[in-house]
């Protein structure tokens, strides 16, 4: 899942209505100015049905748990299916950027993945959700009208399009759908 | 197995053959992003291209290494790994006559800068011979200069109080135009080198060794290898000072390193007996 202005309200809302019996692991990748996450890992855990951690760096990924990409570096999985970091330059003007976590996601997982692009006020993500879709991905974009800023969705549907496109409190919905 | 894939471990075959450099101990995600940006900044048409001209192309390498090592950083990254340092290692690097300081994977130089001007604030920057490596000779002649964006500067002001500066980061350094030079004595005692981490060994005897943000890119084995080759670079009691998300928990030669501060990836030679 990738967002940036506004992501932590409609992280929070999307991460209360997930089933807990969901056994896919979640990666979250949010903007935020802070060179810390711990503090949106806490505010994420007082919502989500499921455990929130920082995405540790060699560490497996694991299911049922809710992953939150470190400020600063770039968040990738390895064929491993473990975590990797990189402070590589920014993508999209972003580090940890959607674009990388995307891309990496979708070759360690070989396509079988859900992307999720929500609300922020960049373009990061986009890239990424064309190559999702590229290699048989499901994309689900926010509906930019329901979105606190819209330039992010709207950028995914523009360049990728989508799968689904639907409002902020139908996402948990679509993706209980979709791993159960 | 994805064509991409096969062309990649062709990419680092021709790479070890042609060449010499070894990036089979690399991370593959990353690795892979670095590969396909090379294919983008060089203008071929994919990594097959890209192999023939590293197998082909007289003075190509240089191109292909500086792609791979992509060396971003910034002074004082951390601020608070440098209070760190300065308040937890320098009291103990103060007890030796002489200090060696071992940068390794130093790109270009931002934190050679930023450890040569807290070294002269502590007093200790006369007794210390600082080695900055890098297996990147571009980056290396880069980080020699020490000339940086006049943009990047004020953030790297801001890091540098957070850091415990005790005076102005402008002190240490002349502006022109568009770009900032660092003040030449800061590196009267450091020594630019070529070293690889992968290939090259021990070559001399540290009492602080800084490798930030390096083995992220690197594979559990190659991790573990070099962090060996630092237990064995380093004097008993000696400091290793890694980035501040990088995880050595899977690492068997993280047994012979004890926590100085394990938040901040500060650690030290044998210290207390056990982990």
């Amino acid at each position: 899942m990738g967002c940036s202005a506004g992501g932590l309200t409609a992280l929070q809302e999307v991460l209360a209505q997930v089933d807990a019996r969901l056994t896919q692991p979640v990666i979250v990748c949010c903007h935020t100015g802070s060179s810390d996450v711990s503090l949106l890992c806490e505010l994420l855990a007082r919502h989500s049905r499921l455990p929130v951690e920082e995405a540790s760096e060699r560490a497996p990924v694991r299911g049922g748990v809710v992953h939150v990409a470190p400020s600063g570096y770039h968040l990738l999985i390895e064929p491993t299916l473990r975590f990797a970091l990189s402070v590589d330059a920014k993508v999209a003007y972003s580090r940890p950027s959607i674009d990388v976590l995307f891309e990496s996601v979708t070759d360690a997982y070989r396509g079988r993945i859900v992307a999720v692009l929500m609300t922020g006020a960049n373009a990061d993500g986009a890239e990424g959700l064309a190559y999702v879709r590229a290699h048989g991905g499901y994309a689900v974009v926010q509906d930019p009208t329901t979105a606190e800023a819209a330039a992010m969705p709207q950028a995914g549907l523009d360049i990728a399009g989508a799968d689904a496109c639907v409002p902020l409190n139908a996402i948990a919905g679509t993706l209980n759908q979709l791993c159960l | 197995m994805d064509i991409e894939d096969i062309e990649i471990e062709l990419f680092v075959r021709a790479m070890q053959l042609r060449h010499g450099y070894d990036f089979s101990g690399y991370a593959p995600a990353s690795l892979k992003r670095r590969v396909l940006q090379l294919v983008r900044t060089q203008d071929v048409s994919d990594i097959s291209e890209l192999n023939r001209r590293v197998l082909h192309e007289e003075g190509f390498l240089s191109k292909v290494i500086e792609g791979l090592s992509v060396p971003v950083s910034e002074m004082f990254r951390d601020p608070q790994v440098f209070r760190a340092l300065r308040d937890k290692v320098f009291p103990v690097l103060a007890s030796y006559p002489q200090i060696n300081i071992w940068q390794a994977g130093c790109a270009h130089g931002q934190e050679i800068y930023s450890l040569a001007i807290l070294l002269e604030e502590a007093g200790l920057y006369e007794r210390s011979q600082i080695y900055a490596t890098d297996f990147n000779d571009a980056a290396l002649a880069l980080a020699q200069e020490g000339i940086y964006a006049t943009r990047d500067a004020r953030d790297w002001s801001r890091n540098y109080q957070e850091a415990g500066g005790q005076r102005s980061l402008s002190d240490y350094y002349s502006a022109r135009y568009d770009f900032i030079k660092l003040d030449h004595r800061l590196r009267r005692n450091v020594t630019f080198a070529n070293h690889n981490l992968v290939t090259d060994d021990v070559f001399c005897e540290a009492h602080l060794i800084l490798c930030r943000n390096v083995l992220i890119y690197f594979s559990n084995p190659l991790q573990d290898r070099t962090l060996g080759l630092f237990r064995d670079s380093l004097v008993r009691g000696g400091f290793l000072c890694l980035g501040t998300r990088e995880n050595i928990d899977f690492a068997p030669s993280a047994v012979d390193f004890t926590n100085v501060d394990g938040a901040l990836r500060i650690y030290q030679l044998g210290g207390r007996q056990t982990r």
